[in-house]
């Protein structure tokens, strides 16, 4: 098991190595790679160095704190909730999200710094209704009742979007639709630094849960028969994925599939604990995002295609290769 | 040794007791059945020491320390339990889910030691699963399985073994192989609870019988004491006759044709 998840390890860390050069190289205006690098040691013109530095690095970093926020958070939650259907946007996180950037952007509050706070009170505040809806069912932290309130309350959360934007103004609507399908396209450096704290705290929250985790995937009692505090570890991996997946869609909007199918491209190549999984999702799933945002951007320049439907329209492919072996 | 004393617990949103004062003792180096009709409270018991369900009266304890005062980890390195049910969400090799026994002795970020290894090497050898530790669990059938359940409980070192039904569903040559694994346990200074449907196997394993009826003990003592036909035909409410079996003259329980009085 070693051996194979230091090969996983390794080859996910240098696919998400040659899509993060790509993806700093390529784009409107192609740059060769002794530019580039150049760029990167701080030399070179300045309109090379501006578009490196400023633009794509950001853009690039962004992306795939995005893709590895989703899987670390899918991974979590389909291991805690024993579900391979369970993913982040499933909690209500990415209704409340959307609720809360609809809201700010029907009432003219769409600039960049608000939009993407908005979101992120929109996502809490549904994950908080979630757990409170089944705390009040269940009593217990019971995996199924969860997600069903998860459901429940992004169903909510749908209607009430359908409701603001039925009588909201044309560009409110597209501003709004647009921001649903998601963009790293105005990745700034204070962004992405917030980001990397939560996906760093995220995720390391959730590697020291990890063993629990495990045992949880057995079932509620046997987990309890090796020690495990059943519903303590339950709400906490809900509660800390459901952050780290609110925290990724206040930066970049909803992008879609990486948080339900990044776990099981993992699963698939042989990794079966919760540690080695949750590692090579990160990769893996940055590796995804920053690959789709590069193909968003580069399939028809100027106008770039939204990077949820190209994060689904990549992964769908890999994702029925391996339907097969999913159990 | 695990005693649970006077214990009385309910279910949530229940009226009747699911344990109504319960006593009973399971000392090291014997194996103690627990027996009873289903719905008596067999599995009950197995819960509320897992700190499942909330004790409304009464204590359990574990070579003398409550339960209730334990965190479920230092129960977990005391008494190793195996519940009756369990499917892993996702297929795990059966190396990682015997390795899950080493569970409650893992604490935080501390790295897998020698002492791990030896536990499960240990483990694996003893319940005799060294032929199915790089399957995958879902390749596994009922009795391998309860084989790999049974090491990992033994991979926890705990000094009290609890199972509940480890063998249903498993045909006779693999109930027997696991019947004898547990008198062996036993007779390795392991206080082993048994909870069981295999009243006859029972009477020849168990050094005490614990016989459970609604909640309350109807019957508790050696076997010889506990498989009598008036008793068993109250409790399980229907005709029986107990003979003696011709191998070794224990106790067994023959059920006769006819109806629910």
């Amino acid at each position: 098991m070693t051996r194979r998840f230091a090969l996983v390890i390794g080859l996910a860390a240098l696919l998400l190595a040659a899509v993060m050069a790509a993806g700093v190289a390529l784009g409107t205006i192609a740059l060769p790679a002794r530019d580039v690098l150049r760029a990167l040691a701080g030399a070179g013109d300045s309109l090379t160095l501006s578009v490196v530095r400023d633009l794509r690095l950001p853009r690039v970093a962004l992306a795939a704190l995005v893709g590895a926020g989703l899987a670390l958070s899918g991974t979590a939650l389909q291991a805690t909730l024993r579900n391979p259907l369970a993913e982040p946007y499933l909690l209500g996180v990415s209704g409340g999200a959307a609720v809360g950037a609809v809201l700010a952007v029907v009432a003219g509050m769409a600039s960049a710094a608000l939009l993407p706070l908005a979101a992120f009170a929109g996502a809490v505040a549904a994950v908080v209704v979630a757990l409170l809806v089944a705390r009040a069912a269940g009593g217990r932290a019971d995996g199924r009742v969860l997600l069903m309130a998860g459901v429940v309350v992004g169903a909510f959360a749908n209607a009430a979007i359908m409701v603001v934007l039925a009588n909201a103004p044309a560009d409110a609507i597209r501003n709004a639709t647009w921001w649903m399908m998601g963009s790293v396209g105005g990745a700034e450096w204070t962004g992405v630094r917030a980001l990397a704290a939560y996906v760093a705290i995220g995720g390391g929250v959730l590697w020291a849960n990890a063993l629990d985790v495990d045992a949880l995937t057995l079932g509620e009692e046997p987990a309890a028969a090796l020690g495990v505090q059943v519903e303590r570890t339950t709400r906490l991996v809900y509660l800390v994925s459901a952050l780290l997946a609110a925290a990724t869609v206040s930066a970049a909007g909803l992008v879609g599939f990486v948080g339900l199918v990044v776990p099981h491209l993992a699963r698939a190549t042989g990794l079966r604990t919760q540690r080695p999984l949750l590692a090579a999702a990160a990769l893996i799933g940055a590796a995804l995002v920053v690959a789709a945002d590069l193909v968003a951007r580069t399939v028809m320049p100027p106008a770039e295609l939204p990077l949820g439907a190209v994060t689904a329209l990549i992964g769908v492919p890999f994702f029925l290769t391996r339907l097969r072996s999913l159990r | 040794m695990i005693a649970f004393d006077a214990v009385a617990a309910r279910y949530p949103h229940q009226a009747a007791l699911a344990l109504d004062g319960v006593s009973l003792s399971a000392p090291a180096g014997e194996v103690t059945a627990v027996v009873g009709p289903n719905g008596s409270g067999k599995s009950t018991l197995v819960r509320a020491l897992l700190g499942r369900l909330p004790l409304e009266r009464g204590r359990i304890t574990i070579e003398g320390a409550d339960v209730a005062t334990l965190s479920p980890r230092e129960r977990a390195q005391r008494v190793a339990v195996v519940p009756q049910r369990e499917s892993a969400a996702f297929p795990l090799p059966v190396r990682e889910l015997v390795a899950f026994g080493r569970h409650p002795h893992r604490t935080g970020f501390a790295a897998w030691g020698e002492a791990d290894e030896a536990a499960v090497a240990d483990a694996i050898d003893a319940a005799g699963v060294a032929h199915l530790i790089d399957r995958s669990s879902d390749e596994l059938s009922g009795g391998e399985w309860q084989r790999v359940r049974i090491a990992r409980a033994l991979a926890q070192r705990a000094k009290a073994l609890v199972l509940d039904e480890p063998t249903t569903f498993l045909d006779i040559a693999h109930e027997m192989s696991v019947f004898e694994l547990l008198a062996s346990l036993a007779g390795g200074g392991i206080a082993v609870l048994l909870v069981s449907h295999q009243l006859n196997l029972v009477a020849r394993f168990a050094s005490q019988i614990v016989l459970l009826h609604n909640g309350t003990v109807a019957a508790a003592g050696a076997p010889n004491d506990v498989m009598r036909g008036d008793i068993l035909e109250r409790v399980y409410d229907w005709p029986v006759v107990v003979t003696r079996d011709p191998a070794v003259g224990a106790p067994s329980l023959v059920p006769l044709r006819g109806r629910r009085r």
